[in-house]
């Protein structure tokens, strides 16, 4: 969900099996709203951070419903109802024939519902948002606790990060 | 652990060194090499952009359709180039469900094959129409004739939504996947119109957990849609002949004959491409691998048997049918005027790809790449065997007719590849053709001492 900018403290790692003990830690000590920062989806990331499995799923299956709904009604108010045209001697209301239309938007607007709810989902797009480190995106990783967390506290937190091998934990004004 | 598994990525590679090596060719100015193929590209873009102009300007009695043979070039070159596309979503979509890991490395390059060769395609029935300036009729919107809508039972209007689809859905398919890359792009950026650039493509991608959650689950929906549309969208598009009462058309075999003939003319387009990528950008072979092509090799060996299977299958059907028209056209299918297209279909498509049998020849470069070049050809012949032999002859002698091939014909085939290969050329420069995101987690397979890489 859209997340407000703050400041915090950023552990950085090299390593990504110690990105996954330190998320773990951080979630064991009470932490709630930190978040890992990951070049690549990392394998049991979600589970040391706490993230609840994904809801875009729901909106998936509402998009391709709508989409069946919307290409059986067009299709059938279109050619039984709003001008119907005898096509050699083909019933106007032809289902079998609609079939293939009505698949192709359930496709269409199941696939366009989950891009759109992953945006509003990941905030995105957002025009040049702060960043902690540059290598984020390539080869380091990082913990990122924001000062509101509940018991965020930088010098036990810097501590704890320091002990478990981070190569650099830094304060972060805004992120 | 008796099975170690091959490295899926060579050379000791850390993960700054993958992010180096693919970020690459965006990074740097192009070698002479690419410069010259580009040059050629744009050329036959050129000159196909003043083909097509023409065709547009004069009509399309510039090709070869006349009657009985209505449908030509453009609709052949349309199924080719679409069928090309097929390999694209099924390297990324279908693999990525059967969780191949090997797909990581070529998928990111066959999605963008996918996405330029339905670009190229769709031009073809747009075009085919003959006043592409009504080519918005296609669509069903209100308008002031009624308003009279497009005819839903018709195949050519499902191909309209099937392909539209496609295209929609291939496209952000291959988009969502490059928006992590984009990212690490604008972060290494040295300059600011490349950091501004790829800092708006990337959307503000930052990879914090709860993003990559969403975002491994939105990939895995778009795996799953895509999957059954790249089947409905050839099955639609063999609708097209099949639902037509042609013998040589109507045969229910269509639709999985022509998903079959579709993997196996892009794989071969891929391994065609990948031999050339490794070729330009020497890098990239610690990634696309001789095992990953010697794997492909085997789905285009085995997807040509199946193809090989739907040719018998479809010559004893007509015998067993006992259908005099459906018969004849078969027989004159193979030794007809149009026989020498037939046989060239056969051997490119059944007897060459046999030599994949043989490991050595497998894992060969020119080998491999010769043979892919057979295949698409043997490819596009099986579309012109489909198309012209079933209509040059039908049910009356009287109204028999042969194609009336042109300069046009050839023009718009070989001016087709002059879209392709330049928008595929630009794409090898401006995007990483690597998913550098989806690499790296596979970076331990096959270097884990006893584990096998389970994760």
């Amino acid at each position: 969900m859209a997340q407000q900018q703050i400041g915090g403290l950023a552990a950085i790692f090299l390593d990504e099996h110690l990105t996954v003990t330190a998320a773990t830690r951080c979630r064991e000590a009470g932490l709630k709203k930190f978040d890992a920062i990951t070049p690549y989806p990392v394998h049991g990331m979600e589970e040391a951070v706490g993230i609840r499995r994904s809801i875009l799923p729901y909106f998936t299956f509402g998009g391709g419903v709508v989409g069946l709904v919307v290409g059986l009604w067009f299709t059938i108010w279109t050619s039984a109802y709003s001008w119907p045209i005898n096509v050699g001697g083909k019933p106007f209301n032809s289902l079998p024939a609609f079939i293939p239309v009505c698949f192709e938007l359930t496709i269409l607007f199941a696939a366009l519902t989950s891009l759109a709810a992953f945006g509003y989902m990941c905030s995105l797009p957002k025009i040049d948002p702060p960043m902690i480190d540059p290598d984020l995106s390539s080869h380091k990783f990082a913990i990122f606790v924001p000062s509101d967390d509940h018991g965020y506290d930088a010098g036990k937190l810097e501590q704890m990060f320091k002990d478990l091998g981070a190569a650099e934990v830094k304060k972060v004004a805004v992120f | 652990m008796i099975l170690q598994r091959n490295k899926l990525i060579l050379g000791e590679k850390n993960l700054k060194d993958i992010t180096d090596d693919i970020c690459e060719p965006v990074e740097t100015l192009p070698g002479k090499g690419w410069v010259l193929m580009f040059i050629g590209a744009l050329s036959l873009l050129l000159f196909y952009l003043v083909i097509l102009g023409t065709v547009i300007a004069k009509g399309m009695g510039l090709l070869g359709v006349n009657h009985p043979n209505a449908w030509g070039t453009m609709i052949i070159t349309f199924v080719f180039w679409i069928g090309i596309g097929h390999a694209g979503t099924l390297i990324s979509a279908v693999l990525f469900l059967f969780r191949q890991k090997w797909r990581t490395s070529v998928a990111r390059t066959a999605e963008a094959m996918t996405v330029f060769a339905v670009m190229t395609a769709g031009l073809f029935p747009l075009l085919h129409t003959g006043r592409p300036w009504l080519d918005l009729w296609l669509f069903p919107y209100p308008n002031q004739r009624g308003p009279l809508w497009v005819n839903f039972r018709s195949p050519l209007l499902w191909d309209v939504f099937a392909v539209s689809t496609y295209a929609t859905v291939s496209i952000s398919f291959w988009y969502i996947g490059m928006v992590p890359d984009f990212a690490t792009i604008k972060d290494r950026a040295k300059n600011k119109v490349r950091r501004m650039i790829y800092g708006a493509l990337s959307l503000g991608w930052r990879g914090t957990g709860r993003n990559w959650a969403h975002y491994e689950m939105l990939y895995l929906i778009l795996a799953g849609l895509s999957t059954p549309l790249v089947l409905s969208v050839h099955t639609i598009v063999s609708f097209d002949f099949a639902v037509a009462t042609l013998p040589g058309w109507h045969t229910t075999i269509f639709p999985p004959y022509f998903v079959a003939g579709a993997i196996f003319s892009g794989f071969a387009m891929v391994v065609t491409l990948m031999t050339l990528v490794r070729i330009g950008f020497p890098a990239f072979k610690d990634y696309i691998t001789i095992d990953h092509m010697e794997v492909m090799n085997k789905i285009i060996m085995t997807t040509g048997m199946l193809v090989g299977y739907a040719y018998a299958s479809e010559f004893f059907i007509a015998g067993y049918s006992g259908n005099i028209y459906e018969r004849f056209v078969f027989i004159n299918r193979a030794f007809g005027p149009y026989g020498w297209s037939y046989w060239i279909m056969v051997s490119c498509n059944t007897i060459f790809p046999q030599i994949f049998w043989f490991r050595r020849f497998r894992r060969s470069i020119p080998v491999m790449f010769v043979v892919s070049i057979f295949v698409n050809i043997g490819m596009w012949f099986e579309r012109y065997v489909i198309t012209i032999t079933s209509l040059h002859r039908d049910f009356i002698p009287a109204s028999w007719g042969n194609y009336a091939w042109s300069f046009f014909d050839a023009a718009v085939l070989f001016g087709s590849f002059g879209m392709f290969l330049t928008l595929f050329l630009l794409y090898l420069r401006a995007f990483p053709a690597i998913s550098i995101a989806e690499v790296k987690p596979v970076l331990p397979v096959g270097r884990e001492k006893g584990q096998g890489g389970h994760h």
